[in-house]
């Protein structure tokens, strides 16, 4: 309950901009989450279906019609691959952002705690990992898991997870290894507490509250590097899911054409969802982050305090 | 904080014959981090000796008080007693179990019943802990208890403490807790393992005046109810005058003097201990007492003083002390602060680099600057010393040697003072020898 209240804190202490900014994020990202929950019902066709009652689908078909957004050169309809494009985006960017938090909280509350040797390789590690650019590190991890376990969902997600690892990884840690001189972590001691009940007991609590915000501000890029992937080739493959840099790798060759129905939605399917994420993402930081936060004294007008 | 009666102390000093805790030589040294590239190079920085050398015994039932000022490694001594501090030579013995070679499980064992209460009631509880999991804690951590058994414990150490009605506080969070109310969660949680030795570590020192006494007079009420032994660590001689029935006068590390609260009190021997005790405050505003305060600063315990540690302050040190040269260059510099600009501009230019000082050594040379003789440095010597012709620091000098490039001066050896009985108490003091020492009573006796 402890922990859940001091992680939800931050969604309700915002003011003033930060809510709005807040509260307008929440709203995109929740009409993308219901495109990806509601795919089957929301979108027409299959996001790999290039026939409808025995009808092929015409190819690079206009907006409106059978195909509200049309078709692309591959025959599929358009608004069914950015509403099941929906549903990819979000469960490789939740399973990043959960691999990676879950990885860096319990690899960044052990380094810092048991300190040492073990600690200063994993810093080395982490800070390899954080030094490579972004994208270049996903592709070159999207390549090596495409090989392995093929290119899907949980490849795309693993590869981002590599790539955002780091950042969950130094800050749980920093704030782990202050909270470890902390008294009551030798209050803890003193009592008898095996390191392992200090951990989750008495650093746990104390050191999640800056990693949802680090979360919702690596889910928006996150969902750049993997459009970035798709857009590559290195994400997930037509056949086996919607990806809008898929997609939008495939509308290049159309848009010298004048066609411009392939490419545009699912491009601003993605601007949207990562403005959405960041506008969430920095809606928080304003409260967390004490640099940024105004905390406001309420005003109180004359009449209220008089009666 | 009102201090009880001498007749109302007196029964509580029972006879305590039952050794608890016995401490052996004890020495807790921690090594100095240097510059990140000495560091690279593993070279030696020093140590700081956080504790050398401490022998006590602490019987069953007794409040043992550990008074000192900051840095004098009382806080140390305690926490190495739960084995929080790493130890680095010596023994502890807890009823003949030896804790400095214990670790892991055989150390969790033995906390059970040996129990700290911390000096910040804030900062000693997790803040992300309602009170009743943090009290209840220490039962989960030994298996002890669980459900409604662990509830029932809670509750009972809850009110035991005082913090009743109990189920209005547990499922408070520390933060929603006053000071006086988060140190008696403290308390509870420490006492529900239901230790023999509680190490309080300074326990009021954080909270408001008006709980103190209650939070003194609750733990003597604890004591008599769970059977405790205390070490009551302080750095207020009045609140161990109330509440201990030893008490042991710490000095960078070691301990000076140590004895019965009575006698401590009633006849501090230690020239430390006499101004500790007068610098307790007095309420009585007509009855003004003379406050010898020590001077200057507790010394850096990196590189501590030669022989006595205490002698720098010291109001009646004499020869034997361990005078030295960075003495030297503290009775120059204070010197300084109390002339004109242009006198010390005048006295500086004719005593060269005093840097050279700062190398502990019974002999120091102070050289003359530029253009200066030896002679002119040794008139400047005669001025200081005929300013206050009292100043300890002279009878510390064996002789000076005028030389063209300076003075140089022979201070005499000195020794580092052991624990030896003084009538009733145990004191480290050249002021009193050992008993059967041929050398007598110092030259410069106390007044």
């Amino acid at each position: 309950m402890a922990v859940m209240r001091r992680v939800l804190a931050p969604f309700r202490e915002t003011v003033g901009f930060s809510r709005w900014m807040l509260l307008a994020g929440i709203v995109i990202v929740a009409f993308f989450v219901v495109l990806a929950v509601g795919a089957e019902w929301i979108a027409p066709y299959g996001y790999a279906q290039k026939s409808a009652d025995g009808v092929d689908f015409p190819k690079l078909a206009e907006p409106g019609g059978d195909h509200l957004l049309g078709t692309d050169r591959l025959f599929f309809d358009v608004w069914s691959r950015v509403v099941w494009g929906a549903r990819t985006a979000l469960e490789v960017i939740v399973l990043a952002v959960a691999g990676s938090m879950i990885l860096g909280l319990a690899l960044g509350l052990v380094s810092g705690y048991v300190g040492g040797w073990f600690d200063r390789i994993l810093v080395l590690v982490m800070d390899a990992l954080y030094a490579f650019p972004p994208l270049l590190l996903a592709i070159v991890f999207g390549f090596l898991l495409a090989d392995k376990i093929g290119a899907g969902v949980v490849s795309a997600a693993l590869s981002l997870t590599v790539v955002y690892l780091p950042q969950y990884f130094r800050v749980v840690r920093n704030s782990t290894i202050s909270a470890r001189e902390s008294t009551y972590v030798e209050a803890a001691r003193a009592l008898g507490a095996p390191g392992r009940t200090v951990i989750t007991r008495y650093l746990f609590g104390n050191v999640i509250h800056s990693v949802p915000v680090i979360g919702t501000l690596n889910a928006a890029d996150a969902l750049g590097t993997l459009a970035a992937l798709g857009f590559l080739g290195l994400g997930i493959q037509p056949t086996d899911g919607a990806d809008w840099g898929f997609d939008l790798s495939r509308a290049l060759d159309d848009a010298s054409s004048g066609i411009w129905w392939t490419g545009v939605f699912s491009g601003a399917a993605i601007v949207l969802l990562i403005t959405g994420l960041t506008l969430v993402g920095e809606g928080l930081n304003e409260t967390i982050n004490p640099v940024l936060r105004k905390k406001r004294l309420q005003k109180i007008r004359r009449e209220e305090t008089i009666r | 904080m009102p201090t009880k009666p001498e007749a109302a102390r007196a029964p509580r000093r029972a006879e305590h014959d039952e050794t608890l805790l016995s401490i052996r030589d004890l020495r807790v040294h921690y090594a100095l981090r240097g510059s990140s590239l000495a560091r690279l190079f593993g070279r030696d920085v020093g140590t700081v000796k956080a504790v050398d050398g401490i022998d006590l015994e602490i019987a069953k039932g007794e409040v043992l008080g550990l008074v000192g000022e900051s840095g004098s490694g009382k806080s140390t001594l305690g926490r190495a007693v739960l084995g929080l501090a790493p130890i680095t030579g010596g023994s502890i013995a807890y009823e003949e179990r030896r804790i400095e070679t214990m670790s892991g499980r055989a150390l969790r064992e033995v906390r059970r019943n040996l129990q700290m209460v911390f000096q910040d009631p804030s900062a000693a509880l997790n803040p992300a802990m309602d009170i009743e999991t943090a009290v209840g804690h220490p039962l989960r951590i030994h298996r002890l208890a669980r459900g409604d058994e662990l509830r029932r414990r809670v509750v009972d150490a809850l009110e035991r403490v005082g913090l009743s009605p109990a189920d209005q506080f547990l499922t408070k969070y520390p933060g929603e807790l006053s000071g006086g109310q988060k140190q008696r969660a403290v308390i509870a949680r420490a006492i529900i393992l239901d230790p023999v030795l509680l190490i309080a570590d300074e326990p009021i020192s954080m909270l408001d005046m008006s709980v103190r006494s209650k939070l003194l007079q609750l733990m003597l009420d604890l004591k008599a109810d769970l059977d405790l032994t205390y070490v009551y660590i302080t750095h207020d001689l009045a609140s161990a005058k109330f509440f201990c029935d030893r008490v042991a006068i710490m000095y960078l590390g070691r301990v000076v003097e140590i004895g019965t609260t009575e006698e401590i009190f009633a006849d501090p021997k230690h020239p430390y201990t006499q101004s500790l005790v007068g610098a307790i405050p007095d309420l009585d505003p007509d009855r003004s007492t003379p406050r010898d305060l020590p001077r200057g600063e507790i010394p850096d315990a990196a590189s501590p003083p030669l022989g006595c540690a205490f002698h720098p302050r010291c109001p009646q040190a004499f020869d034997k002390c361990g005078w030295e040269s960075r003495d030297l260059r503290v009775l120059l510099e204070s010197h300084w602060t109390t002339v004109p600009e242009a006198e010390y501009d005048a006295e500086r230019a004719i005593i060269g680099d005093v840097d050279a000082l700062d190398l502990p050594d019974h002999v120091a040379a102070l050289p003359a600057g530029r253009g200066h003789s030896g002679g002119d440095v040794e008139r400047v010597l005669d001025t200081i010393h005929a300013a206050d012709p009292d100043e300890p620091f002279w009878r510390g000098v064996r002789q000076r040697r005028v030389v063209d490039a300076g003075v140089g001066i022979d201070f005499h050896e000195g020794e580092d003072p052991a624990l030896r009985p003084a009538g009733g108490v145990q004191v480290a003091c050249h002021l009193y020898p050992p008993p059967g020492d041929a050398a007598g009573p110092p030259p410069q006796p106390k007044e």
